[in-house]
């Protein structure tokens, strides 16, 4: 069998109560409320809206097709709304209680201009599909973020309409399938990814119909060029390169990369999950890439509200950009105009549609107003101090745990492997869950696989020296404790937070994933 | 620059502590020939008056569906969005927060992805419901997917009356993974064309209702004749708000129902971003695409929520994952759950028959105008009208007048040949009088 | 009962082999919570993928450490699949095969060369 064992206890062992502390007898745990499900704050007859009467049956033409059966939805009054929700949300860690050291992941600072800009009525209340000659504003700040992508990246092309950077890395492999098939190459059914690559990259190929063979590593944590070339030839369509890569690394023989592929005939796809960390400083057009999506919650400080949404616009080279999805944005003697529908004469080649209307605008609102808030000097300086804050946090840490690549600098993300807790009888999931209770959220856990107990601390440059100095000081402190044996501290934390460690296997095994009323009783623990 | 908090005393000091003397020493891997020395070609920052200014100047130059008349649906729809909604998702801990990957401190956002699961379900009729999807159109293309695994079959039929930019996003995935699709000819009223269509390779039929012309159909036979031939039936859903007063999917045999949920708790937003409702039958969950809240109890016992069967998704699976997909909507799904609740089933089943009531005053004043024909037999409150011309030079003059008279289908779908079709849509925000103002202006334009 | 370097068992009772996990492969998985096992009927060849187990955190492809035809898949693990964990090497069998090939045997580990090839890990 295939097995993988690299991974975290997903149960939790049984409850310290001697480090728990007092039980409060309601649940509620000073300030924090035990907050039922709306299913069961007795609201079946209510509601917080007020609407106009209904003054008249509905048609007869309805007859039959009419709901008759009760839906099962609660509803609540005005105040009870605000109450139920403003409790719930002072269960969640966000960026604007601390930061979030999601390695590859992660989110900066969210500015609340471009909250407020985002709810102009101007941008807010337009349908995609009114009259075009009505939304110029609009379709001009879609052209002007373009415009901005396309030079930060020194790229010709982009496409803006994918959802999110999944999104983005089918949008751009469909376009080189395209561009391989309008060129008889359609027999290209190769993709080749390091093993470091995210989880997104080889499920995108796979769904393509593409097979998906993974490129060493070496030793310093970069893709392996002479693994890479034995493994170029007529049957790869693309290789997908994360760059700077999840190990936090600068893939230094990208041009090489870029070199060797083009030769073979095959599209470069550069996943740009971390372009924060070289906007304004390297483009990604200088490195020969030919198509790279960008998140935009993540370079450019869209807020990804608890999972989404989020917005992947994907930047194309000359030889991919004929091959965009529509809609197509044109300027022509009215003005902007979308062309909408592929095989047209003006979106001919474009390969479809990737989702009904034009994209995320209420993100390219966001965006293009971090943009503008932070020109091309600002950008600049976002890559240095996020790569700055990333080595002071691998500086602070190298003598008290082991980095994976210790020699030389790290670009965004300081990466660590859990060398450093052999013998303490601690782990990675422990140390991240201590963590919790020390007021900070973990790192991203056991990713890259590449790396054992892999620990991937990744900042930002939202952060203060003040705050970087905290959070090393906690680090430093906790793993002060794990070799001091402190076990208790690790085993069943986290302690402090609203809930101890949750059982994910009695989730997984008993999948309970909507209320019943039947079932309105606390699950016992087992 | 505001939002960086380092100042140049910092910066030095951390090159110390990092032992480099300066930041280029931090960038040595990037080849030398992929240096930049100096800022790209773009403007310097700005401070936020002059963001502010510009935004607004690019905003001004759209009008606004709130500053008059305004008749567009064809999947996306002006509802009235109580203040609470917008309010409670700009607290910082669901605006700011991060995919609930450490679920001991990030309860909040669970909790409502597993209530708003229990909406979708309720509110589709169906027994499980995932936490999101990007929007409807992608989410009917997953459950095209989604179909084929189940069925292991490899050919998706769509009604003539799904939404064609839902079938432009379907025939994407679908062909990236190998499926054939076949469309039907767009048509007012005929979702029951898919049964003669079904065959031994159908995965799945794709229907629509109220479909793209605002035609509502009771769609059981369709489930009868997919079943029969072992196909699974996909039901799309454009306008939410129809829950209220229609039959719901699952009660008319869905196996998967599909939904735009941007009415409820979402502004029009020129198109996103929105929020995709996707709910199936129990027994197909393990083949279900995205993420999946689930209940359970933590160390002391105390009941909580997880991301859960999480084995489906790319981070485990990878190329053997359903779907590549690793965001949901969450801001969008948190809009919707906070509006639904307000409403709850009460609200809901008003707010819905009153969107009805404005879409039949809308068709009787339309009715009486000279040369314009209503093509749609029975409607929740969007219809699609014949007029005389093109639909979309219409459109183009009356917003000349001011008022946005409705989406040219057209625009949808430029080969249908159907070029005096136009889509029209009333909702509680359509003021009592908009609709006289309406119907005289196309009279005006008629009679020129 | 014979082994494979996958950490697949074998037992063999006239032509049919009877097919599971090894104790160790499901303790490193960690708590089963899903299990896939093939229906009658199903033909496989060895090194194929015959069953899928999933813990929270890994989904695992379970290879046919011998080829032929599937007689009976495991349904109870479905409802049960903590019995993987609890009884991987009797109980929380997968699946029985009809040996097409009983040669194939002998190239699989027995007990002490598979304890020596742990020790190997």
């Amino acid at each position: 069998m295939s097995m993988n064992n690299v991974g975290r206890p997903t149960r939790p062992e049984a409850a310290n109560d001697a480090a728990n502390g007092h039980e409060t007898l309601t649940g509620a745990r000073g300030l924090l409320q035990d907050e039922a499900l709306i299913f069961e704050l007795d609201g079946w007859n209510k509601t917080g809206v007020d609407l106009p009467p209904v003054t008249a049956a509905p048609s007869s033409d309805l007859n039959g097709l009419l709901r008759d059966a009760p839906i099962g939805l609660p509803g609540l009054s005005e105040p009870e709304t605000v109450r139920h929700y403003v409790r719930l949300s002072q269960k969640n860690h966000a960026i604007d209680l601390a930061l979030y050291p999601l390695g590859s992941c992660t989110m900066k600072h969210n500015p609340r201009l471009n909250e407020k800009m985002a709810r102009l009525p101007g941008f807010s209340d337009i349908h995609p599909l009114q009259p075009q000659s009505t939304v110029q504003g609009a379709l001009e700040l879609m052209d002007r973020l373009a415009h901005w992508l396309k030079t930060l990246t020194g790229m010709p092309a982009v496409a803006l309409t994918p959802k999110a950077g999944a999104h983005g890395e089918l949008c751009g492999l469909l376009a080189i399938r395209a561009a391989h098939e309008a060129a008889g190459n359609g027999h290209r059914k190769t993709v080749l990814a390091p093993t470091s690559a995210h989880g997104t990259n080889p499920a995108t190929a796979a769904f393509v119909g593409y097979t998906v063979v993974e490129i060493a590593q070496t030793e310093d944590g970069r893709v392996d060029l002479a693994d890479l070339e034995s493994k170029l030839g007529d049957h790869v369509a693309a290789i997908m390169v994360t760059n700077p890569n999840t190990c936090g690394l600068f893939e230094r023989d990208v041009v090489e990369i870029a070199r060797l592929t083009h030769a073979a005939g095959a599209y470069f796809y550069c996943d740009g999950a971390n372009f924060n960390a070289i906007v304004g400083r390297v483009r990604p057009g200088d490195l020969g890439v030919d198509a790279m999506h960008i998140n935009l919650h993540k370079t450019f400080s869209t807020p990804h509200g608890g999972g989404g949404p989020g917005a992947g616009p994907v930047v194309l080279s000359e030889a991919l950009a004929p091959f965009a999805p529509t809609p197509w944005l044109t300027h022509g003697d009215n003005g902007f105009e979308l062309a909408e529908h592929a095989g047209d004469d003006d979106a001919k080649t474009a390969f479809g549609r990737m989702s009904a209307f034009h994209g995320q605008m209420g993100m390219y609102v966001r965006a293009y107003a971090y943009m503008l808030s932070h020109g091309a000097d600002g950008l600049r300086q976002v890559a240095e101090d996020a790569v700055l804050n990333a080595n002071y946090i691998k500086a602070q840490l190298k003598d008290v745990m082991s980095p994976a690549f210790p020699e030389g600098p790290c670009m965004h993300e300081a990466l660590f492997d859990d060398s450093w807790l052999e013998g303490t009888g601690v782990t990675t999931l422990d140390f991240a869950k201590a963590m919790i209770d020390e007021g900070f959220h973990p790192m991203t856990m056991y990713f890259p696989l590449v790396v054992h107990g892999a620990m991937l601390i990744e900042p930002t440059e939202t952060e203060s020296k003040h705050e970087l100095d905290r959070f090393i000081t906690a680090l430093r402190a906790l793993a002060g404790a794990a070799k001091a044996g402190d076990t208790e501290r690790f085993k069943g934390a986290p302690f402090h937070a609203p809930l101890r460690r949750l059982d994910e296997t009695q989730a997984a095994r008993k999948p309970r994933l909507r209320w019943k009323p039947v079932a309105a009783a606390p699950l016992a623990a087992e | 620059m505001r939002y960086l908090p380092l100042t140049p005393e910092d910066r030095l000091e951390m090159l110390g502590a990092i032992g480099v003397k300066s930041i280029d020493d931090l960038f040595v891997d990037v080849p030398v020939s992929a240096r930049r020395d100096a800022p790209v070609d773009l403007p310097h920052h700005a401070g936020e008056l002059d963001v502010e200014r510009e935004m607004a100047g690019l905003a001004r130059r759209n009008r606004a569906a709130g500053e008059g008349p305004f008749f567009c649906g064809a999947g996306a729809y002006r509802h009235h969005v109580p203040a609470t909604v917008d309010h409670i998702i700009q607290r910082s801990e669901f605006l700011t927060s991060y995919t609930p990957y450490q679920p001991e401190i990030a309860q909040g956002t669970l909790q409502v992805l597993f209530e708003f699961q229990t909406q979708v379900a309720a509110l589709t009729g169906m027994e499980v419901a995932n936490a999101s999807l990007y929007d409807g159109s992608t989410g009917a293309a997953e459950a095209v997917m989604m179909a084929q695994r189940v069925t292991r079959r490899n050919k998706a039929v769509m009604s003539g009356g799904v939404h064609p930019h839902y079938v432009g996003a379907i025939e994407t995935l679908a062909h990236a993974a190998g499926v054939a699709t076949q469309a039907l000819p767009a048509a007012v009223d005929a979702e029951d064309a898919v049964i003669a269509a079904i065959d031994q390779d159908t995965a799945c039929v794709v229907v629509q209702t109220p479909n793209v012309f605002g035609t509502v159909t009771d769609v059981s036979k369709i489930a009868e004749a997919a079943h029969a031939a072992g196909a699974l039936l996909i039901v799309v859903t454009t306008e939410a708000v129809s829950f209220g007063l229609l039959k719901s999917p699952g009660e008319m045999g869905a196996d998967i129902a599909v939904a735009e949920g941007q009415s409820i708790g979402n502004g029009l937003n020129f198109g996103g971003p929105y929020v995709g409702l996707f709910a199936c039958k129990e027994k197909f969950v393990r083949q279900m695409p995205g993420r999946l809240c689930g209940e359970t109890v933590d160390a002391d016992g105390k009941r909580g929520f997880v991301l859960t069967l999480s084995t489906r998704e790319q981070h485990i699976r990878r190329d053997k994952a359903t779907s590549n997909i690793c965001t949901n909507s969450g801001l969008c799904a948190l809009a919707f759950s906070i509006h639904m609740s307000l409403l709850g089933e009460t609200g809901l089943r008003q707010l819905a028959a009153v969107n009805h009531q404005k879409a039949l005053a809308l068709r009787d004043a339309l009715k009486a105008v000279p040369g314009v024909e209503i093509l749609t037999p029975r409607f929740f409150n969007e219809f699609a009208i014949k007029v005389p011309g093109k639909a979309a030079e219409v459109v183009e003059v009356l917003a000349a007048h001011g008022v946005i008279a409705g989406v040219p289908f057209s625009r949808l779908d430029a080969k249908a040949g159907l070029d005096d079709v136009l889509l029209v849509a009333a909702t509680e925000t359509t003021l009592d009088i908009d609709i006289p103002v309406f119907a005289k202006a196309l009279t005006k334009v008629f009679a020129q | 009962m014979r082994f494979t370097k996958d950490h697949e068992w074998v037992i063999v009772e006239g032509d049919v082999a009877t097919v599971g996990i090894t104790a160790y492969a499901a303790e490193q998985l960690g708590d089963v919570v899903f299990v896939e096992t093939p229906e009658a009927g199903k033909v496989v060849k060895q090194g194929e993928g015959l069953a899928v187990v999933e813990s929270v955190k890994a989904a695992s492809d379970v290879y046919a450490p011998v080829s032929g035809e599937v007689i009976e898949g495991n349904g109870e693990l479905a409802g049960a699949p903590e019995t993987v964990n609890a009884l991987p090497e009797s109980g929380g069998w997968f699946a029985k095969i009809k040996l097409a090939n009983p040669a194939e045997l002998d190239a699989l580990m027995d007990r002490d060369a598979y304890e020596a090839f742990l020790g190997t890990l």
